[in-house]
């Protein structure tokens, strides 16, 4: 059914309102990748099976006003490590760690009782959180963009207009010009949230300045960093609210077409964006004549096809256009010729889908937030060696300590926090001493790091910060497109270096050489790819210099992780004699006299400590 | 757009300069480029023409448009560590046995590395080695002296709308490819060429057939008998000293007969032969109004183009063959008898400025009973390569003239070499009334230059004509597109596969400017201005072969109709 004018949008929210209400209770399955791959579906599936067997209508079309408990799908609610997850409403009860079996207590207590299931909730430091806004992960977080993650169906235009989705648009349809919209967004100081930190004001305004019969707005759904899934979440969560924000982006610079480039490695993100993109043309919410008001504006989903340097502006563009995915030189800017040549917005998935807030809540309001040099909230994937990795959304300006302490809940195992990896591989690291520094765009730029687009890995005392740059080094070298020649040649010899380093063959020239490229590299590559490669190797030279000594002056490994510069020796006082590790030894290594001590010949070696494993009198140990 | 630069602390005015790169020229610095080219589309990969700013931002100056009031530096301790660090890293990768290299001494990257003085490469050589593809009759790509620069991709796709090189792999996987990694000649590669000339280092060579060149020379059974296209003569003198336009030909004769060639001809007599034949045909589609507009097949690489590309248009290509070919057939028919006598074997060697031609050569349907017409084809550049070797100093030879029968050509059959010319050359014929010197430059304006696409009319026998001249394919595909479209409408048009005509052929000397390709033009035009035959038709001996040999054997000069060629 087709929504032809404002009014009749207003109308028919009220009606969604309505039957959205009369849901009295609902179940909340967590349907983001991460629960998915710990079988959320499952749980999904079966709760609407005892739903249903007990006579209860579970699915609820919010045109027809029926009674009934809703049973959806949410996107990310960001409590990753605690998944599968299941908020119920009313309440706001959260169950951890479900499983299909659990379904049929929830529905029996919770559902037709009002009990809560203690056992399923969670609990820290002998307290038990009932409620999910109690739990501190959860209390210190500012959820805004991920407001709808983990509280509405995913896959529903319905409950996103009854929650006030596409009222933005429609304010803006209403009572504001294009221009006041650019005006808005610029006013509000919201930036890039891909990593480039671009005022998205700025951008609007440009492409609206220029003349054009065609224009685009494309989203960057890349989002190619090894350990960063907000935009994930919100693709796969919250897709309208993308949506949303790309026709406020189109009505603002007068596009005509928009493209989403999703990443192929989202497969889900795909499916709930073109079932959303679907949902939004046939209520004509997409398409020709928008509500009446005379915008025609429509979105196509482009798939990537597993290439990092794709999310680099240029590369992105070129492959839609269906050419080779290489960043090109920018003679002029992306908002004057962009996509096809034609004047083109493109921002982050993030960035869009702050849009409809700011125009909903104004520009003050949004400033309300964050720092003043970056206004607003950012979301952050936590991940690594922290005890509640997940999904979290804090104000600009928040510190690492208060992320990863009190809202991640401190290192796993109690260990001791090494470093934080922000921004992936373009990014640097943070150490002890950055702990209470606000992240901002701008104050991470002195100290060698940037923001990123969010990815945060924690590191704890036992990790080698070597590899660590090295695993980096070996991304960004797999994902180099070839074009220019300092990334290509250059980020190569890196990666040489470092496995040299690694392997125990380093010297200290290595070291300078090391970072002679790096210099080169960043100042004379053609795309931020290139630019940010070394990025990971530099501030770990910086902060953790003593380390590469180590590998390379004394050939040992401080966290024993990498396994070339292993040294394993038999403990004379333990060993027996018994030979079972020179018979278990593949390469020989290890000789001796049966009821004699053995040895084992360093050179011969290989490290692969299968010795100690076999080893019945634990006599042999890593030194 | 206009203003001033401060280029190093002094005040350079721009006007219109397209990029950064340009106005620096005018300062009087050159800054390095592998990857730049001026009718290439900006790439910026090689970063090696990088300036920096008053704020310390490196830009490269290839892809920068000049503003006023901009301020760069050209030389900083930083810029010169960045251009010696990317070619230590270039030099790296590299097959750096320059001495067995046939671009040594004209390789960019050699220049570069000797400029920067580059003593030592701190990293080891990492790729495997990649093999050579040696398939093509016309050129051979060595992968391992590939830099990667993308001028031959360009080249390819942007220039002549074939597009059968392109890079492949990520990264430093990354190599310039054919679809499939198929060898060449199994591509839809033209032979033209281009790649090769606008290649910097020796990745794409020109298939070197200088041995074969020997081998026949040698053989006293062989009567080797050469002929030469006009092209040659007007770039052959850069490889020894000369300005691109300075007439050779005394010299190349001299220096052919000195290596022990037979008899020297001149390809222009070729010409001269198709102009009568086409013209015949030309005016026969004309009163029967089919096939039109005529196009002429001369060129091998727009007949290839044609055949891979738009096969419903072979009808309207013309059924003379080549200048090369109809000269072949016709010296072969020629000593014939001479051969019997004697017990020797005619092989016809031409000097050509061209890759393609070898393709040509080897086509099936220019041999007689497996002998091919044109035994070999030497380009200009295997021709200087000859004359060094055989240690002839260029400029003590003495100018020898062509022999008889075949050595006097007009005008006509000379300018064929310029784009426009064999357009000129056929209407020339045509024309009632001879336009003289003159007349020439005024009538025929509109074909004559360098322009993309070029159309002109011309009253012949009372019929308006309408005549379009193309070069570069790119632009041959545009102009075929408009032609069914309906948009344009011709009888004749020529099309020439290489940027210029011939005379920047792929087996030219290199490098070919927009400024040589005009010098080598003029140098033609000038010789048809000094020709005492005008137009081909009134050429005595083409009038004296038409009427005996050629008599009742015109099929010598026509192409029967063969399927599309497949290597």
């Amino acid at each position: 059914m087709r929504i032809n004018s404002i009014e009749e949008f207003k109308r028919i929210r009220d009606v969604y309102r309505k039957s959205l209400d009369k849901q009295y209770k609902k179940i909340i399955v967590c349907g983001g990748t991460g629960c998915v791959a710990g079988g959320s579906i499952d749980i999904y599936e079966e709760f609407k099976r005892i739903i249903k067997e007990k006579g209860i209508l579970a699915e609820v079309d919010l045109e027809k006003e029926a009674e009934g408990v809703g049973v959806k799908k949410s996107g990310c609610h960001g409590f990753c490590e605690k998944g599968p997850l299941v908020r119920i409403e009313p309440g706001g009860y959260l169950y951890i760690k479900v499983k299909p079996e659990d379904c049929q207590e929830i529905v029996e207590e919770t559902i037709l009782n009002d009990r809560p299931v203690e056992r399923l909730m969670y609990r820290f430091n002998g307290e038990l959180y009932r409620t999910q806004e109690s739990i501190p992960f959860y209390e210190k977080q500012t959820r805004i963009v991920l407001e709808h993650c983990g509280h509405l169906d995913a896959e529903s235009i319905q409950e996103y207009i009854a929650n006030d989705g596409y009222a933005a648009l429609v304010k803006a349809l209403e009572e504001m010009t294009p221009e006041q919209v650019c005006k808005e967004v610029l006013d509000s100081n919201l930036r890039g949230r891909g990593g480039g930190g671009y005022p998205a004001g700025k951008k609007w305004s440009q492409v609206l300045s220029y003349q054009s019969d065609v224009k685009y707005v494309v989203c960057n759904g890349d989002e190619g960093d090894p350990g960063a899934f907000m935009d994930r979440s919100i693709m796969e969560g919250d897709p309208h609210s993308v949506i949303e924000g790309m026709i406020i982006a189109a009505y603002a610079t007068k596009a005509t077409e928009g493209y989403i480039y999703v990443r192929a490695e989202y497969p889900l993100a795909v499916q709930r964006l073109s079932k959303a993109i679907e949902e939004a043309r046939e209520i004509g919410l997409l398409g020709e004549n928008i509500l009446g008001t005379g915008l025609s504006f429509d979105i196509h989903i482009n798939k990537g096809a597993g290439a990092f340097v794709c999310g680099e502006g240029s590369a992105l563009m070129a492959s839609i256009q269906g050419e080779r995915g290489m960043p090109k030189v920018k003679v002029k800017r992306t908002v004057e010729e962009g996509l096809w040549d034609k004047p083109t917005v493109m921002n982050n998935v993030e960035t869009f889908a702050n849009v409809r807030h700011i125009i909903s809540k104004g520009a003050d309001w949004f400033k309300s937030f964050g720092t003043e040099g970056s206004p607003g909230t950012k979301a952050f994937a936590l991940s690594g060696n922290v005890n509640n990795t997940g999904l979290i959304e804090v104000p600009m300006g928040s510190n690492l300590r208060e992320i990863i302490f009190d809202i991640g809940g401190g290192i796993k195992g109690g260990k001791k926090f090494k470093a934080v990896q922000i921004g992936g591989p373009s990014g640097g690291c943070l150490t002890e001493e950055h702990l209470d520094m606000p992240l901002d765009f701008d104050s991470l730029k002195d100290v060698g790091a940037m923001i990123g687009s969010g990815g945060m890995v924690v590191m704890d005392e036992d990790t080698c910060m070597v590899s660590v740059a090295r695993f980096f080094m070996n991304f960004t070298q797999n994902e180099s497109c070839g074009k220019c020649i300092p990334c290509r040649e250059g980020t190569k010899r890196m990666l040489q270096i470092l496995d040299k380093i690694i392997e125990g063959k380093g010297e200290m020239k290595d070291l300078d050489l090391l970072e002679e490229l790096a210099d080169t590299i960043t100042n004379t590559a053609l795309c931020g790819l290139g630019k940010s490669a070394a990025n990971p190797v530099v501030s770990s030279i910086r902060y953790f210099r003593d380390e590469y000594i180590a590998h390379i002056v004394d050939k040992k490994c401080p966290t024993k992780t990498c396994t070339k510069l292993r040294v394993i020796e038999i403990d004379p006082e333990l060993c027996k004699g018994c030979s079972k590790c020179s018979r278990t030894c593949p390469v020989g290594a290890i000789s001796g006299k049966v009821k004699e001590v053995f040895k084992i010949d360093q050179s011969k070696c290989i490290k692969c400590g299968a010795c100690m494993e076999a080893c019945p009198f634990t006599a042999i140990k890593e030194v | 757009m206009k203003g001033t630069m401060i280029i190093d602390g002094k005040k350079v005015e721009f006007d219109g300069e397209k990029n950064v790169l340009e106005v620096v020229r005018k300062a009087g610095i050159e800054l390095p480029t592998f990857c730049f080219h001026s009718e290439l589309s900006v790439y910026g990969a090689c970063r090696m023409c990088i300036v920096e700013d008053k704020y310390g931002k490196i830009l490269t100056s290839c892809s920068t448009i000049p503003k006023d009031g901009m301020e760069i530096y050209t030389q900083t301790p930083r810029l010169l560590r960045y251009r010696r660090n990317i070619l230590e890293l270039l030099l790296a990768n590299h097959d750096r046995d320059c001495t067995t290299c046939e671009k040594t001494g004209a390789c960019t990257l050699q220049d570069l590395a000797v400029k920067f003085g580059i003593k030592n490469i701190r990293f080891g050589s990492l790729s495997e080695k990649e093999p050579v593809d040696d398939s093509s009759l016309a050129i051979v790509r060595n992968p391992n002296k590939c830099i990667l620069c993308g001028d031959c991709v360009r080249m390819c796709e942007e220039i002549q709308g074939v597009g059968a090189l392109s890079f492949a792999y990520r990264g430093s996987e990354m190599k310039v490819a054919t679809a499939f990694d198929k060898p060449i000649a199994e591509t839809h590669c033209i032979d033209c060429g281009q790649c090769r000339a606008i290649c910097p280092t020796g990745a794409i060579a020109i298939k070197n057939e200088t041995d074969k060149f020997w081998n026949l020379v040698f053989d006293k059974n062989k009567r080797v008998v050469a002929q030469i296209a006009p092209a040659v003569r007007v770039a052959l003198g850069e490889e020894f000293g000369l300005e691109p336009g300075d007439i050779t030909i005394g010299k190349i004769v001299a220096a052919l007969k000195k290596m022990g060639v037979d008899e020297v001809y001149d390809t222009a007599f070729g010409a001269d032969m198709t102009v009568v034949e086409e013209g015949r045909e030309f005016i026969e589609r004309l009163s029967e109004g089919k096939n039109l507009p005529l196009f002429t097949s001369c060129c091998p690489g727009w007949v290839k183009f044609a055949e891979n590309r738009f096969p419903d248009m072979l009808d309207n290509i013309s059924t003379c063959k080549s200048p090369q070919q109809m000269f072949g057939s016709v010296i072969r028919e020629y000593y014939k008898e001479k051969d019997r006598e004697e017990g020797k074997e005619t092989v016809v060697v031409s000097i050509m400025p061209c890759t393609a031609k070898k393709a040509e050569a080897a086509r099936e349907e220019f041999k007689v009973d497996g002998v091919r017409d044109v035994e070999l084809v030497i380009t200009t550049q295997e021709l200087a390569m000859l004359i060094k070797e055989a240690g002839i100093v260029f400029d003590e030879l003495e100018e020898e003239s062509f022999d008889m029968p075949f050595g006097l050509a007009s005008g006509a059959g000379v300018i064929f070499g310029s784009t426009g010319g064999v357009a000129e050359a056929v209407v020339t014929s045509l024309l009632e009334d001879k336009p003289d010197n003159m007349d020439k430059e005024v009538l025929f304006k509109d074909v004559r230059g360098l322009e993309n696409i070029k159309e002109a009319s011309f009253n012949i026998g009372g019929k308006e004509i309408k005549v379009a001249v193309v070069h570069g394919l790119k632009n041959a595909e545009k102009l075929i597109n408009s032609i069914k479209s309906g948009e344009k409408e011709y009888h004749l048009v020529e099309v020439m596969a290489c940027p210029g005509g011939c005379i920047a052929g792929g087996g030219q000397p290199i490098p070919m400017t927009k400024e040589i390709r005009e010098k080598r033009a003029k140098g033609l035009y000038r010789l048809d201005k000094s020709s005492y035959v005008k137009s081909s038709e009134e050429n005595p001996a083409i009038k004296y072969l038409f009427e005996n040999m050629l008599k009742d054997n015109h099929e010598l000069l026509h192409v029967h109709k063969v399927e599309k060629q497949t290597n």
